[in-house]
């Protein structure tokens, strides 16, 4: 049986690992390679990491960093931020990256997604869309054009029939928040997609988790949750599986 | 083909020697030989072709029967045809077919991603020696192969039983990635590398 996969996310900027609250409030939390490290110690099941200011600032991409980080993971990596062309997707993939996460630039051109996904097949791409609440309607977010008159689910499905693998949903309103995953997000995408997705933002408890998947979540992300408290992945784990929710243990 | 790094820095991490190539020389003259691969089965067989290789690959592991392992794509390619986006020509070297996953009550997911047990198929292959049965390892793709010859050594249930790995004479290969597949995955790559 496939298992739920629990995916700590990581961000990138300047060489630092941070963490955000809401997409703000930035706060350096250690150096990228030895976060990697003990991830890999800790047997996770995968590792995302971000760079946050690629996208923001059209800046290449630092292939040199994220073969630091993916020489330390025998567990699947992916990376994203600033994926703004084919080659940069070779460049990633060459450095050690398993997927991409690729976000703005699937927004302004969803044959990128189709071009991309032929090219490194599907399974390699993920498309990332951040989410946040206007009026009580879920719209896409980008850090670069604020809130944007696209609907989330709408996106998402275009993105799945151009051929993305992987849905990482991410609540803007939720992140850093350790108030839970937003769950009213998950039931409206619910059933709709046939790719799976990874939700992202908000957890603070291992139960979060729980209610995360129960609501049609395949994976989990966190961030907050793994670098501001004492609960590691595997405590996350063992409350799935005390939930008879399948997941991998080692 | 996407990954090679990910693989070449787990044979290192197994103190072997892993060398990236495309140069005959070097091909030629390998004690072992892994066909790694994540993307489009099209484009495998299209790289392969463009660089001549398939000739030489078919010596080395043909007649030299020099022990090869296929990861993922890599083992995709090992079968007659795929039908990823129309109908392309693998290598043949096992009589299968690579399909796309199809369910007829089960609503699941594609692609298969994530973690997922495998199920030893006979006896033991020597590639799962010093690992426990039942254990997970990492998948991704969204084709599975369809071998009509008896070469499976593990299945993995995915809406059905699958074939997740496979052994003929000289050539193993496995749909997971070893690379990725923490402990358990590197055990693989060492037993293939002590083959």
């Amino acid at each position: 049986m496939l298992k739920h996969r629990v995916i700590p996310c990581v961000l990138l900027k300047d060489w630092q690992l941070v963490k955000s609250v809401q997409f703000d409030a930035f706060r350096t939390i250690g150096h990228p390679t030895s976060t990697a490290r003990i991830y890999n110690s800790r047997n996770v099941d995968e590792l995302i990491v971000l760079d946050i200011d690629a996208s923001l600032h059209n800046e290449e991409i630092n292939t040199e960093i994220i073969t630091d980080i993916a020489d330390e993971c025998f567990m699947p990596l992916t990376i994203g931020g600033g994926i703004n062309s084919i080659e940069d997707i070779y460049k990633v993939l060459n450095a050690g990256a398993d997927k991409v996460s690729i976000n703005s630039k699937a927004i302004e051109d969803k044959n990128f997604i189709k071009k991309a996904s032929s090219i490194f097949g599907s399974q390699c791409i993920v498309c990332s869309i951040d989410v946040k609440k206007q009026n009580n309607h879920y719209k896409v977010y980008t850090r670069k054009d604020g809130i944007l008159d696209i609907d989330p689910l709408t996106l998402a499905l275009e993105y799945e029939k151009y051929g993305a693998g992987e849905i990482l949903l991410t609540s803007v309103d939720n992140d850093g928040t350790t108030n839970g995953y937003d769950l009213e997000l998950l039931d409206y995408f619910q059933n709709k997609l046939s790719i799976p997705i990874i939700i992202n933002g908000g957890a603070g408890t291992p139960n979060h988790c729980v209610e995360a998947i129960q609501n049609g979540a395949d994976a989990v992300a966190a961030a907050y949750i793994f670098h501001f408290s004492q609960y590691t992945p595997n405590d996350i784990k063992f409350e799935l599986l005390k939930n008879n929710l399948p997941i991998r243990i080692f | 083909m996407g990954n090679l790094r990910s693989v070449q820095k787990a044979f290192e991490k197994i103190g072997c020697d892993a060398i990236i190539s495309n140069d005959k020389e070097i091909i030629l003259n390998a004690d072992k030989l892994i066909l790694p691969g994540v993307g489009a089965f099209k484009d495998g067989m299209k790289y392969l072709n463009e660089l001549d290789l398939i000739n030489i690959l078919n010596k080395k592991v043909l007649e030299d029967k020099t022990p090869l392992l296929g990861i993922c794509l890599g083992m995709q390619l090992l079968a007659n045809k795929s039908y990823e986006n129309g109908e392309t020509l693998g290598l043949g070297w096992i009589d299968a077919e690579v399909v796309k996953f199809t369910f007829d009550t089960q609503k699941l997911k594609i692609p298969h991603v994530g973690w997922n047990e495998i199920s030893f198929q006979n006896e033991q292959n020597k590639l799962f020696a010093n690992i426990d049965n039942h254990k997970d390892f990492y998948f991704v793709h969204s084709y599975y192969f369809k071998a009509k010859e008896d070469v499976s050594i593990s299945t993995t249930d995915y809406g059905f039983k699958f074939t997740s790995s496979i052994a003929k004479n000289n050539i193993f290969a496995t749909q997971f990635h070893p690379e990725k597949s923490q402990t358990d995955g590197l055990q693989i790559l060492k037993n293939f590398w002590e083959l």
